[in-house]
């Protein structure tokens, strides 16, 4: 996806230049292997920090909220899914942004890299299908399919959904792909098997919440485990406050979460915080054929009433 | 000076010794990280590892700390009397710390033992340790520790500074603490010292060489504040900050925190917890208002106090040992080497 780059600098130029947007938002090159930097660039001349390659994990469109200018933007598909999500919630106007789509063959996950490896990565470098990782002592090659991201792997929506330019051809959506297959192993457990499941999960937390901040739902003025009066959340990491935030997050993102991948990214103790959003993601396809984001003319279910829809849990 | 050499065939034997002299504690592999855990009679820990996760502050300053706990039962003659909750301050020994981590112990104590205000509860966790530490001979590319003020063979704040030195350890006992435990141990003095502290300076400068990275912080102190704090830069530097925590909750020497009551039944306790200046909590004032009421502001904060308020405050260098952990797990790539340079470079007076 390197070969993205020249054509992003050109479109931002572009839109800078004829003066559509005030800045745009992208990456600049990482000061460690495999990071990028979110960054704006407000000036034609500066397009060229820009870069792109398959270690732009981070979901842009959490920089969107509330900001006033316009702003040109670059999208994967699910970032392009948030916006819309931004879009439908109100958080930006449509009109305001000019997204400049992505077509993702799928980000890779630093960790699985990292751990695949024996001694520090000093460096990275990739084509087209592998990335070439070295350090002191060693030079390994992988195949860039087998180190993606988990939700990489299960994605159905690799191109943006709504954009207003596009850097390449739309690449083939990925068909086959069983992104629930993990939710309906725990889905299958007894309730005593489950609430281990979760607690283990969730034990190493230090409730930093680097997942909440860098999911783009979570805009929220004041998140209710940081509202103090009254104070429903107790600040210590006892497993019940830290579990009570979990499973309350996830809920807030019901029929929202793209499954970006965005909080599994961030945190930094390596918790799969995905196996929480994921039943709900699950539930909705379910219940209410519906998958977050690909339109900016519905509202998401929990946000909307049909006499037909599905009430089976009221015994 | 005094140096021990110990095989490794003997660490096993060691270990188990140090285990019935102390509770001891060292790096272990959980899953995909290294941490410092405490170590069952006989574990043996796992040095295969640069730099642990997160740092081993939580030693002496747990993340979540009860103080004082009172009783609400109307019935009890103290009830609503907050008590000091009694200490197990019995020594402990932590095996293969990093040089920069016990150099952080040092640092943070500035704060809490000073001339002012004694912290007991820090100061009682701090004493019970001796720290054993591991020497780094391959230093990581986030590294900067020698222009922190520390290094990888540093012996500031440490009791003893073991080197690998293939087949055995060359352990150099800094003070009397390092020779209680260097006698628990069983380690005794190498009748060859002379060669040994040698060996041992020679490694020194091979791994400071592979030490790539380094911060120039010598403008920092002459900067005006005023203008440093008005910088330009700062819109720059804190664009993709997410405000998570993890820099300041993986840093030795972030030592913020916030106190916290709670009551269950008939208990109520007060603890303290790790607090974060990421936090829009942090400085929430009770009328409502936040003098850090956005990013820029929270961002900017965590590195003036690091690169200038301690700078001015105490004299002493940077508030910073080097240890990259917070370049390395910043999900967005915001490097403290890039805002040191250019806080020291900008053009402000």
């Amino acid at each position: 996806m390197t070969e993205y780059t020249e054509k992003i600098r050109e479109i931002s130029k572009k839109l800078l230049i004829d003066k559509s947007v005030d800045l745009i938002i992208g990456f600049r090159k990482g000061t460690v292997p495999m990071m990028n930097e979110p960054c704006f660039i407000k000036h034609p001349d500066e397009v060229g920090r820009l870069v792109w390659d398959s270690h732009c994990g981070i979901n842009l469109a959490n920089y969107l909220p509330n900001r006033k200018e316009r702003i040109g933007i670059l999208a994967k598909g699910c970032d392009s899914r948030n916006i819309a999500i931004h879009i439908v919630e109100n958080k930006i106007k449509r009109n305001q942004i000019k997204i400049i789509g992505i077509p993702c063959r799928g980000m890779l996950d630093k960790r699985k890299i990292a751990s695949s490896v024996s001694g520090e990565i000093v460096e990275a470098v990739e084509d087209k299908a592998t990335v070439k990782v070295s350090g002191n002592g060693f030079s390994t090659s992988f195949d860039k399919q087998e180190m993606l991201q988990e939700n990489c792997k299960v994605c159905k929506h690799r191109n943006p959904v709504i954009y207003d330019e596009l850097v390449a051809e739309p690449v083939p959506e990925q068909q086959d792909v069983d992104p629930y297959e993990d939710v309906r192993r725990i889905e299958g457990l007894s309730d005593s098997e489950k609430r281990k499941f979760f607690e283990d999960l969730i034990s190493e937390c230090i409730r930093c919440y680097a997942c909440r901040n860098a999911c783009p739902l979570c805009y929220c003025p004041t998140c209710f485990v940081d509202e103090s009066r009254p104070q429903w959340v107790g600040k210590s990491i006892e497993p019940t406050d830290t579990l009570t935030f979990h499973f309350l997050r996830a809920y807030h993102c019901a029929g929202r979460c793209t499954d970006c991948g965005a909080c599994e990214r961030a945190c930094p103790v390596g918790i799969r915080v995905r196996q929480f959003t994921k039943k709900l993601n699950k539930d909705c396809f379910d219940l209410y054929g519906w998958e977050a984001g690909l339109t900016i003319d519905e509202r998401p279910p929990l946000d909307t009433y049909r006499p037909q829809d599905p009430n089976d849990f009221i015994k | 000076m005094k140096i021990a050499t110990i095989t490794k065939d003997a660490w096993p034997n060691a270990m188990e010794k140090l285990s019935k002299a102390c509770r001891l504690y060292g790096p272990v592999k959980k899953e995909q990280f290294h941490s410092f855990e405490v170590l069952d009679n006989g574990q043996i820990p796992d040095f295969n590892f640069q730099n642990t996760r997160i740092s081993p502050k939580f030693l002496v300053q747990p993340q979540s700390e009860i103080m004082f706990q009172c009783t609400f039962d109307q019935n009890r003659e103290d009830h609503h009397i907050l008590k000091e909750i009694p200490k197990s301050d019995s020594p402990r020994t932590v095996i293969g710390i990093r040089p920069c981590d016990a150099d952080a112990f040092l640092l943070v104590k500035r704060n809490f033992n000073s001339q002012k205000y004694k912290d007991p509860f820090w100061m009682g966790a701090y004493e019970s340790l001796t720290l054993v530490g591991l020497a780094c001979h391959q230093p990581c590319t986030t590294c900067f520790c020698t222009s922190a003020g520390s290094g990888p063979f540093s012996e500031t704040g440490l009791d003893i500074l073991m080197v690998d030195d293939g087949d055995r350890y060359l352990a150099k006992i800094i003070t009397s603490k390092g020779e209680d435990i260097a006698a628990a141990a069983g380690w005794t003095e190498a009748p060859e010292e002379r060669g040994l502290l040698e060996k041992i300076g020679e490694m020194k400068e091979a791994s400071e060489k592979k030490i790539t990275t380094s911060v120039a912080t010598e403008h920092l102190k002459n900067k005006s504040t005023i203008p440093l704090y008005e910088a330009a830069f700062w819109e720059d530097v804190s664009f993709s900050c997410i405000n998570c925590g993890t820099c300041t909750y993986v840093c030795p020497t972030c030592w913020c925190f916030d106190i916290q009551d709670e009551c269950f039944g008939l208990t109520g306790i007060r603890m303290r917890n790790w607090d974060s200046c990421m936090y829009p909590l942090f400085t929430l004032h009770g009328s409502g208002h936040n003098p850090r009421g956005t990013k820029l502001h929270r961002v900017r904060q965590r590195f003036m106090h690091k690169l200038k308020y301690y700078v001015d405050k105490y004299n002493n260098g940077i508030q910073c040992v080097g240890c990259g952990r917070c370049i390395s797990q910043c999900p967005v790539n915001i490097d403290i080497r890039r805002v040191c340079e250019l806080m020291n470079a900008s053009e402000t007076p």
